[in-house]
Formats: structure tokens, C-alpha cells, sequence
């Protein structure tokens, strides 16, 4: 295997450059180095002009999330040896403006985070003294899953109903309200709905699948928002028949 | 870096990229995806094509032979060949992705995946071997 590989990056400089160019960077190419081992290399040794996002460099943090080789991606859990041998094209997360050079502009996506309601509702608070709201493992298992999001944004840039319509919702967004609607101690799914019903919600989505692909924690976004169709339509369905609402 | 545009230090120019108007092609999946959006317009035709049989068959054996006839011709062979392709093109796909719309639980646990697909798969054999069957007998 070679010792080194080409990065193939793509630059946007707002203050010098209209439209993202590439930039070759030739990095060392050693077995356990991940995408952003490389970029990290050329910020260190070869070009500290090169801007973009990380963080915890183990799957956690969510911020290292890049477009490589055309596949939206987490640059730390993506090995340079599997591109062997190169060059390895890396971009900005596709569907987000750019800001510079690999930094995208996530403040959409916050606004979209926020608007499903991402917390515990209850509709009475329980008194401190009666302790805390308790559930059993089998409740966890129900939304366990959609709980593990990082919000990395690489289903967002893999959605091309996102890059079509950014009034979409999104699939994090709509994973994140199932997790809080799935969950037991929950009362807010009602609250949820409002936004989640909307054209630009849940059925905005046609099903393409991508979101479930790319995710790298498998939390399956298309699953929920699927599932989440299916509650909402038997929501109209009852409120049609009982229209003072259910007993 | 000597040119300088419309840049300003707090309001950087964000760089927005268009989305192709043939992104649909850039990857196999998308392309499936399109595929199995577009079958829905075959699956119309059908229907279409069904109701036009009812008709035939309720005006009578002259009307019903007709239809026969022109369906015999080798455009309308065609289209109803192509349709049925992207008939069952539909149906599978639908049954492939209905064990991520559907939770089904047994007690506290969750019935696998490929179970439910295999269900679905089951009553459309079932199903048309019994139409078959209407028909043969």
C-alpha cells in the first residue's frame, strides 16, 4: 500500500473566490488514519488557511461531517486506507450554504431542532418529593434507537428532498420528536404534531431512504418518519369520527 | 488573496450550490427511488385499463371483443407489458420498505423485519394464486 495519498480538497475563500475550487494536499497515508488525521495534517504541516469543523474525533460530537469521494460522511470514522489509492475528494456536506472552505452553515438546522419540541413534556409536573418518572427497559427499547442522533447533518445532506425544498423538516428533526413521542414519560406528542403535520413536515418526505443509509449511529430517521406518518393519519382518521375527541 | 469582492468581515458571502436538475442520476439508489415514484403513473394506467374492462364486459360480448382486439394490438401489448414491469416493480419495493414503516410487537418483542416483508410477500402469493385459480376453473 502506498505511504501517502493524495486529499483532494475543495476551497471556498468568500473574500478571494465566487465558487469552490480543489486543492491537492498530499498526505501521509498510515493504516489507522481517519479523513481527518489528513485534514489535520495539512492545518498543522502544510496549509493553516484550511478551514473546518471537529471536534471529538471519535463519533460523538457530530461536527466532522464532510462530503468524501461524493458520500456524505464522518471524517473520523473514515479510514484514508479504504480510498487507497486516492485521491480522495473532500467536500462541504452537500444541501447547506457554505461558509468556508468545509464549514457549512448549520443555523437551519438548529431552528429545526428546536421547533419539534426536543424535551419532556408533561402536561402537570409531578412534585419533586414523588421522585423521578420511571421506566422499564423494554420502554427505553422503544426509542432507544432514535435517541443514539448526533446531529451530524450527514442525513440532511443525503436527503435530496432537503436539497430541494429546505423548508423541509428534515429527518434528524423528525427522528428527534419520535424519540421524545416514543417515550413513556412524554405527554407532548399532541404539542409535536402541529409542526410534524405540516407539508413541510412528515409529508414532505417521499420515502428515498438515504437518510437511514448515510446515518452513522443507525438511527434509521426513515423508519420514523414513516411510522410517524401512520400515527398522524390515524390521528385525523379519529379526530374525523370523534371530532369532540376521544374519551 | 490581492482581489478583494463584496466581502465583509461579520457578513460572509455564503457559497450556495444549486441542486442538479438531474441529481436523480448522480447515484443508483436516487435513481430507484425516481423509478419507483414514476411507477405509480403505470399503476394508474391499470386502474384505467381495469375500469375499461368492467365496461366492456357490462355492455355485452361485442364491446368485450373489441376490447380484446385492440388489446391485441402491439402498441397497447407494449404499454401493458412495460406497465406490468413497473407494477411489480412497485410491489416489491413497497414490501421491501414496509418493515421500517411498520412496528409490530409479540408481547415485548419486536417481530424482525424480514418477517413482516415475508408476510406481505405470502398474501400477494397467496392472493393470486387464487385469482388464478377463478381463472383456470
Amino acid at each position: 500500500m502506498a505511504d501517502r495519498i493524495t486529499l483532494r480538497v475543495a476551497r471556498y475563500r468568500p473574500e478571494i473566490e465566487s465558487a469552490a475550487t480543489w486543492q491537492d494536499y498530499e498526505v501521509p497515508c498510515p493504516k489507522d488514519w481517519v479523513i481527518l488525521d489528513g485534514l489535520n495534517y495539512v492545518k498543522d504541516r502544510i496549509d493553516g488557511t484550511l478551514s473546518y469543523r471537529w471536534s471529538c474525533r471519535m463519533g460523538i460530537c457530530g461536527s466532522c461531517g464532510m462530503t468524501v469521494n461524493g458520500e456524505p460522511r464522518l471524517t473520523c470514522a473514515t479510514f484514508l486506507r479504504d480510498y487507497a489509492p486516492g485521491p480522495v475528494r473532500v467536500e462541504p456536506l452537500r444541501n447547506f450554504p457554505v461558509i468556508r472552505d468545509l464549514v457549512v452553515e448549520i443555523g437551519d438546522f438548529m431552528r429545526k431542532l428546536a421547533k419539534v419540541k426536543p424535551w419532556i413534556i408533561r402536561a402537570v409536573e409531578k412534585p419533586l418529593s414523588e421522585g423521578e418518572y420511571r421506566q422499564t427497559p423494554d420502554e427505553l427499547q422503544d426509542y432507544k434507537q432514535f435517541s443514539m442522533c448526533i446531529n451530524c447533518m450527514l442525513c440532511y445532506a443525503a436527503c435530496p428532498i432537503y436539497g430541494l425544498d429546505p423548508k423541509f423538516i428534515g429527518p434528524a428533526a423528525i427522528a428527534l420528536a419520535q424519540r421524545y413521542n416514543l417515550d413513556t414519560r412524554d405527554e407532548g406528542s399532541s404539542a409535536r404534531l402541529e409542526v410534524l403535520s405540516e407539508h413541510e413536515g412528515i409529508w414532505g418526505c417521499t420515502f428515498v431512504g438515504e437518510c437511514t443509509r448515510v446515518c452513522p449511529k443507525n438511527v434509521d430517521p426513515a423508519g420514523a418518519i414513516q411510522r410517524y406518518k401512520l400515527q398522524a393519519a390515524l390521528e385525523s382518521v379519529k379526530s374525523f369520527f370523534m371530532p369532540r375527541g376521544a374519551a | 488573496m490581492s482581489v478583494r469582492s463584496d466581502y465583509t468581515l461579520h457578513h460572509p458571502r455564503w457559497l450556495r450550490v444549486r441542486v442538479s436538475t438531474y441529481w436523480w442520476l448522480r447515484r443508483g439508489s436516487y435513481l430507484a427511488f425516481i423509478l419507483r415514484e414514476f411507477s405509480s403513473v403505470f399503476v394508474a394506467w391499470f386502474v384505467v385499463y381495469l375500469l375499461l374492462v368492467v365496461r366492456a364486459v357490462t355492455q355485452g360480448p361485442v364491446s368485450y371483443d373489441e376490447l380484446l382486439r385492440w388489446s391485441a394490438t402491439p402498441i397497447v401489448l407494449v404499454v401493458n407489458l412495460v406497465t406490468l414491469l413497473f407494477v411489480v416493480y412497485h410491489a416489491v419495493t413497497w414490501f421491501n420498505l414496509a418493515p421500517q414503516a411498520m412496528v409490530v410487537k409479540v408481547g415485548a418483542t419486536r417481530v424482525p423485519g424480514f418477517l413482516i416483508a415475508l408476510s406481505n410477500y405470502a398474501a400477494w402469493v397467496v392472493v393470486s394464486a387464487a385469482l388464478a385459480w377463478l381463472l383456470v376453473s
